[in-house]
């Protein structure tokens, strides 16, 4: 390689190095705004904003799904496993919605309870048939599998 | 010599007789593979135990996404050759990956709009995942102007070249983003490194198509790359006789 040739490569990974690790330090300090929603734990400890437009995500805890039999108002707790929030939604449920399951809701925080304008599921990575997920419920192994114990 | 391997893409004519047969291989393994993968995808593979049918869009969200992130990182190392060698050919490799990979992120950015309102409960939302996508369209969209814009095609070439490498800051965040961040986007299911996070009846037509939509867009690319090389070789001996013999 000629010597003018490797000058400009410098030149150029140089500038591509720097911005890297501009945009990096950049993204760094953004990670707090940049991440979509709060956890229950951050709203426990008072790290999220209280009285303010949040989001929550979390799972549905199991056997906490009330609905009221004449509106279409639910509620729910949404847990880390470690603490939870409990929050009141009125509106239509996307398809994945189910205890056990993933969501991020939008609302804001009133008297202890979350008061969700929006309730968004959230799926993780596995993909599987039900057959399979059946014969995992049966022998135990489905929760290993999925990461969660 | 060393470099010769390296040297010969300097030379249009012979890129532009290569092209012809590598466009041709690409288009039929494209079709072959893509008939297949799909028809397995859509119509063979399990349904999912959650989402029922409608994950089958996996079947051409994934593909077309990690699409719209090769072919930018194509244009990036394209843009650095142009650069410091100030090959021609990168600067035509530039312009056709600008355009078929700004339309695979585009096909990409509505699938995933499509298959978000189902499952999510809606086409859109914030999260980093989403967003660094989005802005890798502006990145495509912002190169194909810019040539546009410019008068002169060598300064428009090293422009576009700069803002290309600038902006491929923008794909390991992309990568990284389910990572870094809490965002409704799933984390990969799929990774070079990592067991499939699917059984084989899932992962392999998926990982059909992956290779056909990859042949489809190195079609569209020498398709396109053909053309600009003829266009910008107009008045070459070799083009003339190229297009006479034709008459």
């Amino acid at each position: 390689m000629n010597p003018k040739r490797k000058q400009r490569l410098l030149i150029i990974l140089g500038m591509v190095f720097g911005l890297g690790i501009a945009v990096g330090l950049v993204m760094y300090a953004l990670s707090q705004n940049i991440n979509l929603f709060f956890t229950p734990t951050q709203i426990a400890t008072g790290t999220a904003p209280d009285d303010q437009f949040i989001r929550v995500g979390g799972m549905v805890r199991e056997g906490s799904m009330t609905r009221d039999p004449s509106s279409l108002q639910v509620a729910f707790d949404v847990t880390d496993f470690d603490h939870n929030v409990r929050v009141t939604y009125t509106g239509i449920l996307p398809d994945l919605f189910r205890e056990g399951q993933g969501v991020v809701v939008q609302g804001r925080v009133h008297n202890g309870l979350f008061a969700a304008t929006e309730v968004l599921a959230k799926h993780d990575e596995n993909y599987m048939p039900p057959e399979v997920t059946e014969a995992l419920k049966q022998s135990g192994q489905l929760d290993k599998i999925m990461g969660r114990n | 010599m060393a470099w010769r391997w390296f040297h010969q893409w300097g030379s249009p004519r012979w890129f532009y007789e290569r092209a012809s047969r590598w466009q041709a291989w690409a288009g039929w393994i494209a079709v072959i593979l893509l008939a297949v993968g799909t028809v397995w995808g859509l119509a063979i593979a399990p349904v999912d135990y959650q989402q029922g049918h409608s994950y089958r869009i996996i079947y051409l969200h994934v593909p077309v996404s990690f699409l719209a992130q090769a072919l930018y990182l194509a244009m990036a190392i394209a843009a650095a050759v142009l650069l410091v060698w100030r090959m021609k050919l990168a600067d035509v490799a530039m312009q056709s990956l600008a355009i078929v990979g700004f339309a695979f992120c585009v096909l990409a950015l509505a699938s995933g709009a499509i298959w978000g309102k189902p499952t999510w409960g809606t086409y859109w939302v914030w999260d980093a995942r989403l967003t660094s996508m989005l802005i890798l369209a502006f990145l495509y969209l912002g190169i194909i102007g810019l040539r546009s814009a410019m008068l002169d095609p060598n300064t428009a070439g090293k422009a576009c070249a700069i803002l290309a490498l600038v902006g491929a800051i923008n794909l390991p965040i992309i990568k990284y983003s389910v990572e870094w961040w809490n965002t409704l986007h799933q984390p990969a299911s799929l990774t070079l490194t990592e067991k499939p996070a699917m059984p084989a009846s899932m992962w392999v037509p998926l990982l059909i198509n992956i290779c056909g939509y990859y042949a489809a867009a190195a079609y569209l690319v020498f398709a396109s790359m053909r053309g600009l090389v003829l266009h910008r070789e107009r008045r070459a001996q070799w083009v003339r006789e190229l297009v006479g013999a034709h008459d």
